[in-house]
């Protein structure tokens, strides 16, 4: 009796789980198919990027030199065993533009903005605001979630472009203390195994990230019910699963890439 | 034409029904007041009337259009002719009082910014807040939201206007005011339906009046006739509210 019981719960809770990225996932191409028609609301669409975007600025920034520091010791401690101190630039480089600086621009991200994207969608649920969109003839979804996954798509390579040079300088900054290395050395040993495309498509790839987070926070903001328990609920919950959806799809993204231009991998 | 009409409506949510087989009709220009006890299923007629819920079963019309048919731009059509007013206001706390009435002329109309500012200042004005324009919804006590949110459902002169609960939560003499300002709305020619439990408030702007309880349409009529009702819960709520 018990075991049944016990298999009824996980099923039922897969089924939730199910039920919610089928749900998710309808949202996401819902957006997909509304994005191009018009109204393209390109007003809120600036808005957001300002707010999402340009106010993200001095966290990424913030934890870009702390992060390039960090990376910079741990790499000073590692390549010194096997007197490679020469290649510490160009592997602080690698580490970074490749995956450490998108991976955790989109982390800090979901975190700043995904969880601000659920509350106030949700709030806005709660309070009837969203049914006041819809009866002065507003399209909600367009005009509060459309708008929202456009401007973080845009926003997110341009924030991990901003923690690439923040963690580099803050690399530099960390490696010039230690061993007295010059500006111009550093970066010219900094980018000497960097190629355009690991650029482009590391970056590339935050579009994908950015979408995830807006989509998710704002179909969590959108189905918020019970009050503020619940808005505090959608705000907790568009952290986990955009952080969660970050991490997975990165690991498919970087197999895409690896795929589709092998040049990267080596 | 009738400005509104339904059509043997129902609606659940669950197991619970809210309206059944609801039907009314609301002519032109004038003021309807939906009646009835907290949870009698009042405010989800008048969200049916918006389109922001569908019926399981019957027919919602606002003048030839069947609103329970329609989605997407056919339904923002028809309801850029409508204005609401929200139980509690639900003014858009990220803009300025000013801003949430000049909301539906930005997205409905081409007037210039300075036309917009200059009758979003009269709108306020009408409902005495034209020195809040710059004040945010959330610096505002419950009663100026509510006129905020009256001065943004009639931004556009709409030719309906929906209100949910106009006095709740207000003092005697706001709640006046706001009546006054309804009814002065109806003599502009517009259509009011008005969701209220207020019966002082309702004698002062209805022209007829419906009675819901359980979903079901106890009573209809003038006030006069729901006054004479020998329905046992029409004269329990009437007389309750000090009417008759």
């Amino acid at each position: 009796m018990q075991q049944s019981s016990l298999v009824d719960r996980v099923g039922s809770r897969a089924l939730g789980v199910f039920e919610v990225a089928g749900a998710i996932a309808t949202f996401g191409a819902h957006a997909v198919i509304e994005a191009p028609r018009p109204p393209y609301e390109l007003r809120e669409i600036l808005r957001h990027a300002y707010q999402l975007g340009c106010r993200s600025a001095p966290l990424i920034i913030t934890a870009g030199v702390a992060v390039g520091v960090v990376l910079s010791m741990h790499t000073r401690a590692s390549l010194e065993r096997f007197g490679a101190e020469a290649m510490i630039p160009a592997a602080l480089a690698i580490a970074l533009i490749r995956e450490t600086g998108p991976l955790i621009t989109g982390l800090l991200v979901a975190g700043r903005v995904g969880a601000g994207i659920g509350a106030e969608i949700g709030a806005m649920k709660v309070t009837e605001q969203i049914d006041a969109l819809e009866a002065n003839a507003v399209d909600a979804f367009k005009y509060l979630a459309v708008t929202r996954i456009i401007a973080l798509m845009i926003a997110m390579p341009l924030l991990t472009i901003m923690m690439d040079f923040s963690g580099m300088l803050g690399g530099y900054v960390a490696e010039t203390a230690t061993s007295g290395m010059s500006w111009r050395l550093y970066f010219e040993r900094a980018f000497s195994y960097i190629s355009y495309s690991d650029i482009i498509l590391a970056t590339l790839k935050t579009v994908v990230f950015g979408y995830l987070i807006a989509v998710v926070s704002s179909y969590l903001g959108f189905t918020t019910s019970r009050g503020t328990e619940g808005v505090g609920e959608a705000s907790t919950r568009s952290v986990v699963m955009a952080s969660v959806l970050i991490i997975l799809s990165d690991v498919i993204l970087v197999k895409l890439i690896f795929f589709f231009y092998p040049v990267v991998s080596g | 034409m009738s400005a509104v009409r339904f059509d043997r409506v129902s609606k659940a949510f669950g197991t619970r029904k809210v309206l059944d087989d609801l039907s009314f009709e609301i002519p032109k220009g004038q003021a309807f007041c939906l009646l009835g006890r907290s949870g009698t299923g009042k405010s989800v007629a008048l969200r049916h009337i918006i389109g922001l819920v569908k019926a399981d079963s019957g027919r919602v019309f606002v003048e030839d259009n069947d609103i329970t048919t329609l989605g997407g731009r056919q339904l923002a059509d028809v309801r850029k002719h409508m204005g609401v007013l929200f139980q509690n206001a639900a003014l858009f706390d990220s803009m300025s009082v000013g801003d949430n009435v000049a909301f539906p002329m930005r997205r409905h109309t081409d007037w210039s910014d300075a036309q917009i500012r200059e009758r979003a200042m009269a709108k306020l004005a009408d409902v005495g807040l034209v020195e809040d324009f710059d004040t945010m919804p959330g610096d505002l006590s419950g009663g100026m939201k509510k006129r905020a949110g009256l001065a943004r459902a009639m931004a556009l002169d709409p030719a309906l206007l929906l209100v949910d609960e106009p006095s709740a939560g207000l003092d005697p003499m706001t709640s006046r005011e706001i009546d006054e300002l309804l009814v002065k709305t109806k003599q502009g020619g517009t259509t009011l339906v008005v969701v209220t439990h207020n019966i002082p408030s309702a004698r002062a702007i209805g022209d007829r009046f419906a009675v819901l309880d359980q979903g079901r349409m106890l009573a209809s009529g003038t006030i006069e006739a729901l006054d004479a009702s020998e329905e046992p819960l029409v004269q329990a709520f009437m007389r309750a509210q000090g009417g008759g």
